[in-house]
């Protein structure tokens, strides 16, 4: 297969040691860890055009190029990353990295415990999302970048951005929040909650230690994904998607019947099961529900907010009921409120929570129009 | 910029926080954000001018002004903008008493339905008024609560407004001095300064 010319093209992905103590917001200590990240465009000579990508709940390092000619598939964001494209490598540097915990290469469940010599497994203590950050600007000096241009991610990803706003607020001059939200819903915990349930109920779970009994708890974190994948559409989405068309079996008679959505969600979930370690998505989804940056100021988010410096764009989507446009209101009135420098935008679309994913024309504009804004800004503060 | 964003660019003070209700293209927040280091944010819900916001580095927030503006706290601005917005919103009576309770002050700049030409139209044509400054057609206008500039100032006077300051000019944003004299019959454009009504002063 050739690769298409607006691609980042073949990447290589790197690796980050930190050999010295890590220690987490939990209160345990990681003795030493790695990263793996790839990197896309050039750093320029002032170091002022480095553009974070921060990954959601299930994302990764990959975001954009092919792995080797064979690749059926591009990263997770090629639509959004390479030259031409709204992150546009002709301009950026861009940093994409496989979070701590995470089961794409960094340390992890999966990581062997220096102290044991065996993998973590259900060990690995927890993670948050500033533990992220702190470990992303690890990375950030490893790679020479004092300040970002942005911070840029969707989801979970944007809590990202959101926390690096307010713990490194001069190690960024934008955050990009997109359908993103400052604290999760009572709603959104308990489909986390289900999600968990899922997995840690299958037999084959066996208190996370699956691995070492040589068996994978499959059908749990297909429950887990497709629970989640409801949640990321829209009732809209799933209308136009799949209506109620059959893949197989005969209505009339009852038998076999089997939708077209369940076909597509078992599919979504067996996939997963095969790609994502449960472990990993449990201490994910955790960090998830513990995010709440308010909470280190006296529950109020304007107060966080005010020790951001970076100017913001915020981004929602119609029919994402996951993180509602609601969502992003709070956001943006808090930062009005917090007299930062902010913009933001609501993007028709019937595609749920997933529509952050998706190369949307408005939403595309809106980010090249910010995005160029932040070229003319790299360049006057190199 | 256009004449009549100048003169509200003149009113702001440096460092100023002001709310500029339909921004449009921007052209005023980005004159006061680089030249007076205001604190500013604009609302609208085109896409096309948001996305010239952003080009601009303009804080535009998307953000229907029929929706209400109950997201921004009391006394949060020191003054709340709405160029030829007025007649467009579908409320102009509660969205003025929304601006006031934001802001100290406020700037309405509104298209003269009193005008002449408008009155000449309807009364010996006797048709709807098309102008340079009202280009629609009744049938697809945005203008759904025209006024003229009586109008207006009987609505402020019957809400205690105080009518700080008026500037009243034509199709091209120009003071010419026959507006001074007849102005609800040669102005085009006004342009209206506002302040909360007295009572309401002292409660604050």
């Amino acid at each position: 297969m050739a690769v298409p010319p607006d691609s980042v093209g073949i990447i290589q992905p790197q690796q980050f040691r930190w050999d010295a103590p890590f220690a987490l917001q939990c209160g345990e200590t990681l003795a030493k860890f790695e990263l793996v990240y790839e990197t896309y465009g050039s750093l320029n000579a002032e170091r002022s055009n480095a553009i974070l990508v921060c990954h959601a709940l299930s994302g990764h390092h990959h975001a954009a190029g092919y792995h080797d000619a064979a690749d059926p598939k591009p990263g997770w964001w090629d639509a959004c990353i390479g030259p031409g494209k709204p992150i546009d490598t002709r301009q950026f540097f861009v940093v994409s990295l496989n979070n701590l915990g995470g089961c794409h290469g960094s340390t992890g469940p999966l990581s062997d415990n220096p102290a044991t010599g065996k993998p973590y497994g259900p060990d690995f203590p927890m993670v948050t999302v500033s533990d992220w950050v702190r470990s992303q600007t690890l990375l950030a000096d490893h790679l020479g970048i004092e300040c970002f241009a942005a911070v840029i991610g969707g989801s979970l990803g944007g809590m990202q951005a959101m926390r690096w706003a307010i713990d490194q607020p001069e190690r960024l001059r934008a955050a990009l929040l997109i359908a993103c939200t400052a604290k999760l819903s009572a709603q959104n915990i308990a489909f986390n909650e289900i999600a968990r349930q899922a997995i840690t109920s299958d037999p084959q779970f066996h208190d996370g230690h699956y691995r070492s009994m040589g068996v994978n708890p499959d059908l749990g974190l297909m429950l887990a994904r497709m629970v989640g994948h409801v949640t990321y559409l829209s009732d809209d989405g799933m209308r136009s998607k799949f209506g109620r068309e059959l893949k197989s079996g005969d209505l009339n008679r009852g038998r076999d019947v089997e939708f077209q959505v369940e076909s597509y969600l078992h599919h979504q979930g067996r996939s997963f099961s095969s790609q994502f370690d449960a472990n990993s998505y449990l201490l994910m989804t955790r960090a998830l529900d513990y995010f709440d940056p308010a909470r280190d100021y006296d529950d109020n988010l304007v107060k966080a907010l005010s020790a951001a410096q970076c100017r913001f764009l915020v981004i929602s989507f119609t029919s994402d009921w996951r993180f509602s446009v609601a969502h992003s209101k709070e956001i943006v009135n808090s930062l009005v409120e917090a007299r930062r420098n902010v913009a933001s935008a609501i993007i028709e679309s019937e595609h749920g929570h997933d529509s952050f994913l998706l190369p949307i024309p408005r939403y595309f504009d809106v980010l090249k129009a910010y995005l160029n804004r932040l070229t003319e800004e790299a360049r006057d503060a190199g | 910029m256009r004449a009549d964003l100048a003169i509200i660019a003149e009113l702001v003070a440096p460092g100023a926080r002001v709310l500029d209700l339909g921004c449009g293209t921007g052209d005023l927040l980005e004159h006061l954000q680089t030249d007076k280091q205001v604190n500013g944010y604009g609302l609208e819900i085109d896409p096309d001018n948001i996305t010239a916001c952003l080009e601009k580095g303009v804080n535009v927030i998307e953000q229907n002004l029929d929706e209400g503006l109950d997201n921004f706290p009391d006394d949060s601005f020191d003054m709340v903008v709405m160029t030829e917005t007025l007649q467009s919103v579908r409320n102009p009576n509660q969205t003025l008493d929304e601006m006031l309770r934001i802001g100290r002050e406020c700037v309405v700049t509104f298209p003269n339905f009193g005008n002449w030409r408008c009155r000449a139209q309807l009364s010996i044509l006797g048709r709807m008024p098309v102008a340079q400054h009202l280009p629609h057609s009744w049938y697809d206008t945005p203008n759904i609560h025209l006024c003229t500039f009586n109008d207006f100032e009987r609505l402020c006077s019957e809400k205690s407004l105080r009518i700080i300051e008026r500037f009243v000019s034509d199709a091209n944003h120009v003071n010419r001095p026959l507006m001074n004299r007849f102005p609800n019959f040669f102005g085009t454009y006004a342009f209206y300064r506002l302040g909360r009504p007295h009572a309401r002063e002292d409660a604050v």
